[in-house]
């Protein structure tokens, strides 16, 4: 057991479970909220431009610079040449050089830098840059990628029992395929970093990360500096979502290699185009099932094959296709089952972290199969999901580990009641009889989120709090923030420890020179861990007060209590800041870093088995489409979530999260298709042909309920993580696209659909469903 | 010089390159960081500022991308940013204006880049109405102002709960009067480094700067224009500004027959041509956004005559013709003509585009006009297509349409159009017309869509436009912005 409490407190006194509004709220409503390029720029600043590359596969022959170095204003060049320590910034495994050297692996990327004294200057100078190339014919499709054997990473597999033998007795199988779109960041404020060098030859970086001590570490790598070397401070990102976990480093690295072969401060920002062009994305997937079920729809069997289009380096892809394994079930039991991930190469940026990260990609498989039989058997598709849930007696996920928090079953009958499925259900097949051309669509789908990362070692946090002798706090911690609302969820923990009111607690920037060797922001951990270590350090200091208390009032520890920004104790009582001050003129220590470690998990991947989440976030939706049968435009028109996150630290970040995170799916899902041409140059490189959700797409009727139940594992006042899980929520609203397809076939068949169901993708959809309800009605009538 | 007014900074300047935009002009000499760089292509409203400008009905603010805007632009106008909304110094939540304050309440900004964008598309949509003018309005106001963490819906809240307290003035009210109180240069002009952009404020001078500068680009709403400069880093010509030349700003009806002049935004005719053509009202609230409605113009488009602009398909369908004033003279050529080739029109290097006339219609012309794109706000079409007709009796005795996206001009289906004139009016009469698109159009397969999504598409718009005759079948998805 923890020496620290970590159940919710009693109501009195409460600022965990609050609802209080972001901590930067009146600086971003007011503009004044600075991001790294709003900072006023250091004396002389200097600015960085990468030249890239226009081809996706080849050598690089030679560079002609001479009319970039002509223009006025261009101080000099930096290539590979220029690097004093290590070439390679790939943050787990090789891969990523931090300039080409000779090799280039994608159309757009970084080849060198143009160093100007205007950011302008730097961006027409690179254009100017002329590059002689030798082309090879790139690896572009993932079929090809696949024959060849083509992996960035070897591939991995989970199994349990005899799928083969489980499948050729079932007594019924289907087969099925889906190409999975990719999906662009799209973080409002694009990549970016400034470095600032310091007298001693030490590098300060303000940069738009996700990962500082990833910045910090390769900085320091590539400059063959030591870490200590190396500050990365990060007040606030405008959007990360995964896609500053690792691929923020570039950025940050150059702006300090070209800081310090200059002297002089320099920055580094993305025009948009490039920031799409370059960066990596979510990884688009080609996955296959087969499945063996009985009469009730209850899977027997399922063998499962998840394709990651990686890109061309390895970059996260490891565990981003582990997870998709992981979550092939959803929130399903399987039989016997095999699940096999390929990390497959292609000459395209390097896909990275993005929300769910890779959880979408592989849960979407379970959702597609459920469907599927549900038409197979003539079933309404929610009666399948039912039968299939994880239960007792059936809670062996196929890695190995047990599901011992049976809530899905609960939160689907309390959706299905609050949001009337059954009449929804009926209402909506009459109308698709009578309407000829808007069909309507009904879906209601599970999320079960496995919470760790699956890199063990990542599951660590540290923090440090500050007293000062007014009673004012200072709080940092490893975390950072992006809109999360991460700072506000640990500093109302450490108020809720210190009895004192949020406006006590300051947050400042995330720094390396403070809590050392911090993980991500990432796998939607962020207030577990943080808030955990944050929790650890504030006890500390109030361990200390209260013994100084108990010492000098003769009180009994027990009889303390600190709450209203006062502590009283029998007989008396005195603020905060007089306790502050006077446990400081007796020599006390008013300052202590925490930390943590996730306890429990392991996992075996010799063996595929083990307990990579420490417990599982789950949510239900239920959702309802229209479609137009003559042009493939769609729209959803109300959706009903219902999502558990534990006991809540912030009801109002939390719903943020739930209705942010679910649109970003649908977005996913629906309109955000990314092209490439055949030689492997991104054509939907900025917003006006990539398109993400905008407000009209927000449906009209939207409702998110918290379901309260506590975390029964020890988290930080029994909360749960929330920013990935409902991101899958979303799943609802390609199921129900599909629902309304099968209307087209009496819902005996939905035709495929590969997210994203764009209108053109519908439309293709809805051709194939008529024609297979045409040779379906044919055999009908030939029997 | 140009001059205008910043916030409540009375501003004179010159010396700065023509092609400057407002946004980096704010953020790299100003040192006001509020208004954020999301794309710099006008498509996610980061960068929305409001313009203040006098008109017959007193002092107007419209939302407009920073981006797209060129500094020049805003000569005589208020240009008014995040900062000028509350004073400077501490900041507590009652001292901020009303809209700062609901975003607060309603937890509408998470990571807050966006947010600047937000607050000053809801402080003119909060300038612009006294009371709540319904989540449509509301939605089409922020239908260009992308927010990639909330999913919209506290946004949305906090629009609703604008209007429950009595109005609040801008801080800036007393120095925006005193500016538009005092006169202006009447010839201004902004140079540096041997280019210019010139701002003509009447027809003649236009005309006299177009001749003697043959090789300068006319900018109007410079929506598409300011592209070239952020985008592809073109090199700066000299330009003409025809944004403020009073000729080009009036808009008259007179017996049904609308006269646009060029240099109207979108936003300020909608309403009159929305009066005498009901059924094409879609096609303005789904151009571009309200930012781009705000700053864009008829004369602008169709001076670019990109194959995808919406406006040029309804002009097409209704037989509209184009006004071109040189100092030689005017002439008038009809829309269908004035396409030659891809971005290519008949515009002479002398003249402008002075208005567009729509004429007027019998009261038996029906009319449809559909766009197709992959997200309904904000989106450029795949296909739009517009098809004004006439019955008598069941029988098609007027027909003419107009294509957007389906060839390398705005163009009208003119076999279609065969096919359907004489003809009754009949699922069978439309169907056999839409096959004729086939011959009409060989579309391009683009990022949007491909040839035979277009095609498909195009030829199942024959059969809604069936259904939505036949007037109780649904024949749209319901969508907020429908």
């Amino acid at each position: 057991m923890r020496h620290f409490e970590t159940d919710p407190p009693p109501n009195e006194h409460r600022v965990v479970g609050q609802a209080v509004a972001h901590d930067s709220a009146l600086l971003h409503v007011s503009g004044r909220a600075h991001y790294v390029d709003d900072r006023v720029e250091p004396a002389n600043c200097l600015h960085a431009y990468p030249v890239l590359s226009t081809i996706a596969a080849g050598t690089l022959v030679s560079i002609d610079a001479s009319q970039a170095l002509a223009l006025a204003g261009v101080v000099r060049l930096i290539t590979a040449a220029d690097i004093p320590g290590r070439h390679d910034i790939g943050p787990v495994f090789p891969g990523d050089p931090l300039l080409v050297e000779t090799e280039i692996r994608y159309h757009g990327q970084p080849i060198l830098l143009v160093i100007a004294q205007t950011y302008d200057l730097a961006r027409r100078a690179a254009q100017l840059v002329k590059l002689e190339y030798q082309t090879a014919v790139p690896l572009l499709d993932i079929h090809q990628a696949l024959q060849d054997q083509s992996f960035v990473r070897p591939p991995h597999r989970i199994a349990r029992g005899d799928v083969d033998a489980a499948l050729s007795l079932a007594a019924h199988r289907l087969s099925g395929q889906l190409h999975l779109g990719g999906q662009e960041h799209f973080y409002l404020e694009g990549q970016v970093a400034l470095a600032i060098p310091q007298d001693d030859g030490a590098i300060h970086l303000h940069c738009s990360t996700q990962h500082p001590t990833e910045v910090q570490h390769l900085t320091a790598q590539v400059l063959a500096k030591p870490m200590h070397a190396v500050t990365v401070e990060m007040r606030r990102m405008g959007g990360g979502f995964g896609g500053k976990e690792t691929q923020a480093a570039q950025w940050a690295v150059l702006a300090a290699l070209a800081a310090t072969l200059t002297g002089r401060a320099v920055k580094i920002r993305l025009a948009r185009s490039d920031d799409f062009r370059i960066t990596g994305k979510r990884h688009p997937f080609f996955n296959t099932y087969e499945v063996g079920f009985d009469a009730e729809g209850r899977v027997s069997a399922a063998d499962i094959v998840v394709n990651g289009h990686c890109g061309h380096s390895p970059d996260l892809s490891d565990a981003i296709v582990d997870r998709a394994m992981f979550h092939a079930d959803n929130a399903y039991f399987y039989d016997q089952v095999r699940i096999v991930g390929n990390r497959c190469l292609s000459n395209t940026a390097s896909n990275t972290a993005f929300r769910g990260f890779g959880g979408p990609q592989g849960m979407i498989v379970a959702e597609a199969l459920m469907d599927d039989i549900a038409r197979a058997l003539g079933k309404d598709p929610l009666a399948v999901r039912r039968a299939n849930l994880y239960q007792p007696g059936r809670q062996t996920t196929p890695y190995g580990q047990q599901v011992t928090q049976f809530v899905v079953a609960e939160m689907i009958d309390r959706l299905a009641h609050d949001a009337q499925y059954d009449t929804r259900r009926a209402a909506i097949t009459a109308f698709n009889r009578n309407s000829p051309i808007i069909k309507r669509g009904l879906a209601l789908t599970p999320v079960k989120f496995g919470i760790s990362f699956t890199a063990q070692h990542l599951n660590q946090a540290g923090a440090l709090v500050h007293v000062y002798n007014d009673g004012s706090i200072h709080l940092n911690h490893g975390g950072t923030e992006m809109g999360q609302g991460l700072n506000t969820k640990v500093a109302q923990i450490v108020a809720q420890v210190f009895g004192v009111s949020l406006d006590r607690v300051a947050i400042s920037a995330t720094r390396t020179d403070k809590v050392p060797n911090t993980s991500p922001t990432a796998a939607s951990a962020g207030t577990d861990l943080n808030g955990m270590a944050a929790l650890d350090a504030a006890t500390k200091i109030k361990d200390r007060l209260l013994d100084f208390v108990a010492e000098r009032y003769h009180a009994a520890r027990d009889d303390i209590e600190f709450g209203a920004d006062r502590v009283t104790y029998p007989g008396g009582e005195l603020s905060f800041a007089e306790l502050a001050n006077l446990a400081y003129l007796q020599r006390i220590s008013l300052s202590a870093n925490g930390f943590y470690a996730t306890p429990k998990i392991h996992y075996d991947r010799e063996l595929g088995t083990g307990r990579p989440f420490f417990y599982f976030s789950h949510g239900v939706a239920l959702s309802e489409v229209e479609i137009d049968i003559l042009t493939g435009e769609s729209s959803v028109t109300q959706v009903d979530l219902l999502h558990d996150v534990g006991h809540s630290i912030n009801p109002a970040l939390d719903i943020g999260q739930i209705e942010g995170g679910f649109i970003q799916g649908m977005g996913w899902l629906t309109n955000e298709e990314l092209r490439w041409n055949d030689q492997g140059a991104l054509l939907s490189a900025g917003p006006a042909t990539y398109k993400v959700p905008a407000i009209g797409d927000t449906p009209t009727r939207f409702s998110v309920q918290l379901y309260e139940s506590a975390n029964p594992e020890v988290t930080v006042f029994r909360s749960k993580a929330v920013g990935e899980p409902p991101f899958m929520l979303a799943n609802s609203v390609w199921c129900a696209l599909r629902d309304a397809l099968a209307s087209l076939t009496d819902y005996r068949y939905a035709p495929p659909l590969d997210p994203p169901a764009t209108p053109e993708k519908i439309l293709q959809a809805v051709t194939v469903a008529r024609h297979w309800q045409k040779q379906n009605q044919q055999e009908r009538r030939d029997d | 010089m140009i001059e205008f007014l910043l916030n409540q900074e009375r501003v004179q300047l010159d010396g700065l390159a023509p092609n400057l935009s407002v946004l980096d002009w704010l953020r790299t000499q100003k040192g006001l960081a509020g208004t954020k760089e999301g794309c710099a292509s006008g498509d996610c409203g980061a960068c929305t500022v409001l313009l203040g400008s006098m008109d017959a009905d007193g002092l107007r603010y419209r939302s407009v991308n920073a981006c797209l805007l060129l500094l020049a632009q805003v000569q005589g106008q208020h240009l008014l940013t995040v900062e000028g909304l509350t004073e400077s110094g501490d900041l507590t939540l009652d001292r901020l204006h009303p809209v700062q304050q609901a975003m607060v309440a309603y937890h509408g900004a998470q990571c807050g880049f966006c947010t600047p964008g937000f607050i000053m598309s809801l402080t003119g949509l909060y300038l612009n109405h006294r009371d709540y003018p319904g989540d449509s309005v509301v939605i089409h106001a922020l239908g260009g102002n992308l927010c990639r963490c909330t999913g919209y819906r506290p946004i949305l809240d906090a629009a609703r709960s604008l209007f429950q307290a009595p109005p609040v003035e801008l801080l800036t009210s007393p120095a925006a009067a005193a500016f538009f109180a005092a006169p202006l240069d009447p010839q201004p002009s902004l140079s540096a480094a041997g280019r210019t952009i010139y701002l003509p404020q009447d027809l003649a001078s236009l005309l006299r700067l177009r001749a003697a500068n043959p090789a300068a680009r006319l900018v109007a709403g410079g929506t598409d224009l300011c592209l070239e400069f952020s985008q592809q880093l073109k090199p700066c010509p000299d330009l003409i500004s025809v944004a403020q030349v009073a000729e080009l700003k009036s808009c008259t009806t007179l017996d049904g027959a609308l006269s646009i002049g060029a240099a109207v935004p979108y936003s300020e005719f909608q309403t009159t041509i929305n009066a005498l053509y009901p059924q094409a009202a879609e096609l303005w609230t789904r151009l571009g956004s309200e930012q781009i409605r705000n700053a864009g113009t008829l004369g602008g488009s169709l001076g670019n005559a990109s194959p995808i602009g919406d406006p040029a398909p309804l002009l097409l369908a209704l037989s509209a013709t184009v006004l071109c004033s040189s100092v030689e003279g005017e002439r008038e050529l009809p829309v269908a003509d004035f396409f030659t080739a891809y971005r290519q029109t008949l515009l002479r290097p002398n003249e402008v585009i002075r208005a567009v006339h729509i004429p007027a219609h019998s009261a038996a012309t029906k009319l449809v006009c559909y766009k197709i794109s992959k997200r309904i706000e904000d989106d450029i079409s795949a296909v739009l297509c517009v098809i004004a007709y006439e019955l008598d009796d069941n029988q098609i005795v007027r027909v003419r349409t107009g294509f957007g996206g389906m060839a390398a001009t705005p163009a009208p289906a003119r076999r279609v159009e065969q096919a359907l004139l004489g003809q009754d009016f009949s699922l069978a009469t439309l169907q056999r017309a839409a096959e004729q698109l086939a011959t009409d159009f060989q579309p391009l397969s683009d990022v949007r869509a491909s040839s035979a999504y277009r095609l498909t598409v195009a030829q199942n718009l024959f059969e809604r436009l069936w259904y939505q005759h036949q007037g109780d079948i649904e024949v749209r998805v319901a969508h907020a912005a429908l």
